[in-house]
């Protein structure tokens, strides 16, 4: 037998009900009301209407044909006054028709406040087809429009009309837009964005008044802000379409009260969408819309089926903004937030942790990773696993074996791989599809990772990406273009074949080039001074600039002048000194260094000798500040004047830097000595760092605060400065015999491990051992190169002048 | 015909060295090569003015000392897959010393 069902309201849930119902061949003689004066279409897609971006026609979900179809009667703008639950009928304009099923599907109605000049004519809310057909015939290019509420429905009618010419103004209430979803600075980002769009943003905006005699004029706020307007939008919130429902007494809350089958406290009455309350919950997003469509559906024909509430995910559906919500993001107790910024790209991303569960996430700039995090949210899976991870979305942490390339696989083509160059990925894999299909390649074409080398890793995964298993990174590549042995094999070689000079390392281990390479000649020079003190003379035409001028090179040629101060103590006769040489030489800029010493920066190169004479008449010697080599030691003042000092840091630091001033090393070598462990002197960040206890002397090693930042590791501790100053002078010969060239000594003890050292330096013979050969080379090699060149100023001018000869 | 100035003897240029000589059109870097050949090129490299003559000379090419652009002595071409190209004058030894092309001064002060 058919049964008659009657529907009130043609939203987009009652019209997917029908589907369903339809679908099943459901046997109903359906009777379809709607207070609007047509039938189904995509509320959602309101806003591309708004805008321009679509028409009504786009949007119509149901036409008349299908209506007829499916014998529909349509009652169209003809809305149902009353519900006469003891006999089964609506009343309406049209009559009364009774029902045996009865489904309530009203809808919402957008909430008004309460204000003087509501009910003007040129006010309107943002609910349906007909306040869009007012938005956009007001929205001329021109014409003032204020929308009153900065959430999302707000700002998708600020944004439509603002597409179609008008001025718009928005103001908010709160202190951000879209505060339910954003934290303050997104909702920042957010008004930044609309605020370039022309839109005007008005936040802590409370609206006192609409003013207009017979339109609308103006909005007054209570700020005593006006602002002029043609047309006023009231987007603050929907509430529940519940009044028939009330007028029935029926069982209402805030919505229309139903149990898992949709049913209302009447059995023969069901609601549907946005007018119902399951649970405590109201529900305005179009999913659990369309599940409660599907179940209410089968609970007619006659199925099992329950509504089971699930997450949902909204978009801001204005065109250029990316804006992505999930999920509950409201805090609360054992709720935590993962948060990341990146201002300079206008990205945001906030995900809303409970537990081990993540139940809300909130994106802006970049919303591609939405989905994932929805999908999550939605399977309540514990994340805690990847939660250091989590917020860098599927990339990072693509399953239990999350694969690093996939981290760089995802970067966009504009994302910077080498800072010091300022290379983008997308420039490497243009370069590596031309066919630069080496590191050297793409490091002569591109010159990423040509600079300091930390992002060779990054550039190498890339490389693996674009060439796929063409690719083979090579963990431990050849010195340099000119050699295919590595810098370990080099070493090892020059030792055990007894190769005692550059162009024999060149000839024996068969150099690839002639003279080889300004990346070689350097190590090659180093290994040989290193290996034989006594026989190797130190080739200076193989010293990087710096090292060969023993002064910093500036970008615009000139030199910088470091003089060394033993400990960073100094005395009113140096300082004078130095005072005095500045002004001899018009020293451009006179800098402390972070090692406790000055820095005369911008001397021409052929003053040098002069500058250098000078201040070595004063007592100074050069402070290879230029130099892989020991540069400073820092200390703090200790136990000689400080209250808290516990051993004379400052004069253990000076014993240390005469013991090991001169000597060069793969890569630069600082010290510190901090008199107690408030560490005043920052020992735990240097290479070598000592901290003074009661009981004696912490040695720390490896540390660093440079490109890497790391804490030094604990070498050992002693009662005495003799064996500090024995056991750090075997621990720097230690590295200048074993590392590669220009790796710092953290990166080192990262490769052999610091239990190795430990061995090394604290077994007595080993290191007495290293102490001697320590000594051999300083013997050589602790000399002031200043003094040495002061004497032939002739060597650093020009070999002629021919300025001097035109002019003649 | 060009005019060659006598602006050294060889052995004050280091060898795998240079050294700059002074010109009224800037400064000139005189290499010396590890075989004892000289070049001479500007002293100015064509990505951010670095002077070439500090650079580490290996064969008969130059790294400039500033960002490690690679140059051909003979030709000023720059190497790999840099762009570039430094001017070059004519130079050689005789009889112990460096004679450097006047050329490029003539025309300059012309000009």
């Amino acid at each position: 037998m058919t049964r008659k069902l009657v529907v009130i309201g043609a939203g987009m849930a009652s019209g997917r009900m029908l589907e369903h119902i339809f679908e099943a061949g459901g046997d109903f003689d359906v009777t379809l009301f709607n207070a609007e004066p047509r039938g189904n279409y995509n509320r959602l897609m309101l806003s591309p209407v708004l805008s321009g971006e679509k028409t009504y026609e786009q949007i119509v979900t149901h036409d008349a044909a299908w209506y007829a179809a499916h014998g529909v009667t349509c009652r169209f703008g003809e809305p149902v006054t009353r519900i006469d639950r003891a006999r089964k009928v609506v009343v309406s304009k049209g009559g009364e028709t009774p029902y045996d099923a009865l489904v309530i599907a009203t809808g919402s109605a957008p909430f008004v406040i309460p204000v003087p000049g509501k009910d003007l004519p040129g006010v309107c809310t943002y609910r349906d087809l007909e306040d869009t057909n007012a938005m956009i015939a007001a929205s001329r290019p021109g014409a003032r429009a204020v929308v009153i509420g900065g959430g999302l429905l707000g700002l998708e009618a600020a944004a439509g009309m603002a597409a179609r010419g008008a001025e718009v103004t928005v103001i908010h209430l709160m202190g951000h837009l879209m505060e339910r979803q954003l934290d303050p600075a997104a909702g920042y980002l957010l008004q930044k964005d609309l605020e370039r769009r022309g839109i005007r943003i008005h936040c802590k905006g409370a609206t006192k008044a609409i003013l207009g005699k017979d339109h609308v004029e103006a909005v007054l706020l209570e700020d005593g802000t006006v602002y002029p307007a043609d047309l006023v939008c009231m987007a603050v919130g929907i509430r529940p379409e519940v009044r028939l429902a009330n007028d029935a007494h029926l069982e209402v809350g805030r919505g229309i009260t139903v149990d898992d089958q949709m049913r209302s406290s009447d059995p023969a009455i069901f609601a549907l969408g946005e007018c119902v309350e399951h649970a405590g919950q109201l529900f305005g997003l179009v999913a659990p819309l369309y599940d409660q469509a599907r179940v209410l559906a089968a609970t007619l024909l006659g199925q099992e089926a329950a509504f089971r509430p699930v997450q949902t995910a909204t978009k801001l559906k204005v065109t250029g903004v990316d804006l992505f919500s999930a999920g509950d993001f409201a805090e609360g107790p054992g709720r935590e937030d993962i948060v990341f910024r990146d201002p300079g790209r206008g990205v945001y991303k906030r995900l809303v942790l409970e537990g081990e569960r993540l139940v809300g996430a909130v994106m802006y700039g970049d919303t591609a990773d939405g989905a994932w995090f929805f999908d999550k949210i939605r399977s309540g899976e514990e994340v805690s696993a990847i939660r250091d991870v989590l917020i860098f979305g599927p990339a990072y942490s693509g399953g239990a074996s999350a694969n690093p390339l996939a981290a760089v696989a995802a970067l966009p083509p504009e994302a910077e791989i080498c800072g010091c160059n300022g290379v983008c990925k997308g420039r490497i894999v243009q370069a590596i599809e031309g066919g630069a299909t080496t590191l050297d390649l793409v490091r002569a074409q591109t010159k990423a990772s040509a600079s300091c080398g930390t992002c060779t890793g990054l550039v190498e995964q890339v490389m693996a990406l674009t060439l796929g298993d063409g690719f083979t990174a090579n963990a431990n590549p050849p010195m340099c273009k000119c050699t295919d042995h590595t810098h370990e094999d080099v070493r090892r070689l020059i030792k055990s074949q007894g190769l005692k000079s550059i162009p024999a390392v060149m000839q024996e281990l068969g150099w690839k080039t002639a003279g080889g390479c300004a990346s070689c000649r350097p190590a090659l020079n180093y290994y040989l001074l290193s290996d034989w003190p006594l026989e190797y003379r130190d080739d200076r035409q193989s010293r990087f600039v710096n090292e060969r001028n023993h002064a910093n090179i500036q970008k615009d040629g000139t030199y910088s002048v470091v003089p060394r101060m033993w400990g960073g103590v100094t005395t009113p006769a140096e300082l004078r000194a130095i005072a005095d040489a500045a002004e001899r030489y018009a020293v451009p800029m006179i800098k402390v260094t972070g090692g406790q010493r000055i820095d005369l920066l911008g001397v021409r190169k052929e003053d040098l000798p002069a500058i250098w004479a000078d201040l070595n008449a004063a007592g100074m010697v050069s402070g290879h500040a230029y130099a892989k080599g020991l540069r400073t030691v820092k200390t703090c003042v200790g136990s000689e004047f400080c209250r808290f000092g516990t051993q004379d840091s400052t004069g253990l630091g000076i014993k240390l830097e005469k013991l090991l001033w001169g000597s060069w090393t793969p890569a630069k070598v600082k010290l510190a000595v901090s008199g107690c462990p408030r560490n005043c002197a920052e020992a735990t960040c240097k290479d070598i760092g000592v901290v003074c206890v009661e009981s004696g002397y912490q040695i720390g090693v490896a540390g660093a605060a440079g490109m890497d930042v790391k804490a030094t590791e604990l070498l050992c501790t002693v009662p005495t400065e003799a064996e500090v100053l024995e056991i750090v002078a075997a621990f720097v010969q230690l590295y200048r015999e074993n590392a590669r060239y220009l790796h710092r000594i953290y990166k080192w003890v990262a490769k052999v491990g610091l239990d190795w050292c430990r061995e090394q330096v604290l077994d007595p013979v080993k290191r007495d051992a290293l102490y001697d050969r320590f000594m051999v080379s300083q013997s050589v090699y602790q000399r002031d190169p200043w003094a040495e060149h002061a004497a032939r100023p002739a060597d650093w001018a020009p070999v002629a002048d021919l300025t001097l000869r035109a002019a003649e | 015909m060009s005019t060659m100035i006598d602006i050294a003897a060889l052995e004050e240029i280091p060898r795998q060295g240079a050294r700059v000589v002074r010109t009224p059109a800037g400064c000139v870097a005189v290499f010396r090569t590890a075989t004892d050949e000289v070049f001479a090129l500007d002293d100015r490299c064509p990505h951010k003015g670095g002077p070439l003559s500090e650079g580490i000379v290996h064969g008969s090419q130059v790294t400039c000392p500033l960002h490690g652009m690679v140059f051909d002595l003979a030709t000023g071409l720059a190497q790999g897959a840099d762009q570039g190209r430094v001017a070059t004058h004519a130079a050689r030894v005789e009889g112990g010393r460096v004679l450097l092309a006047a050329d490029f001064l003539l025309r300059r002060s012309a000009a």
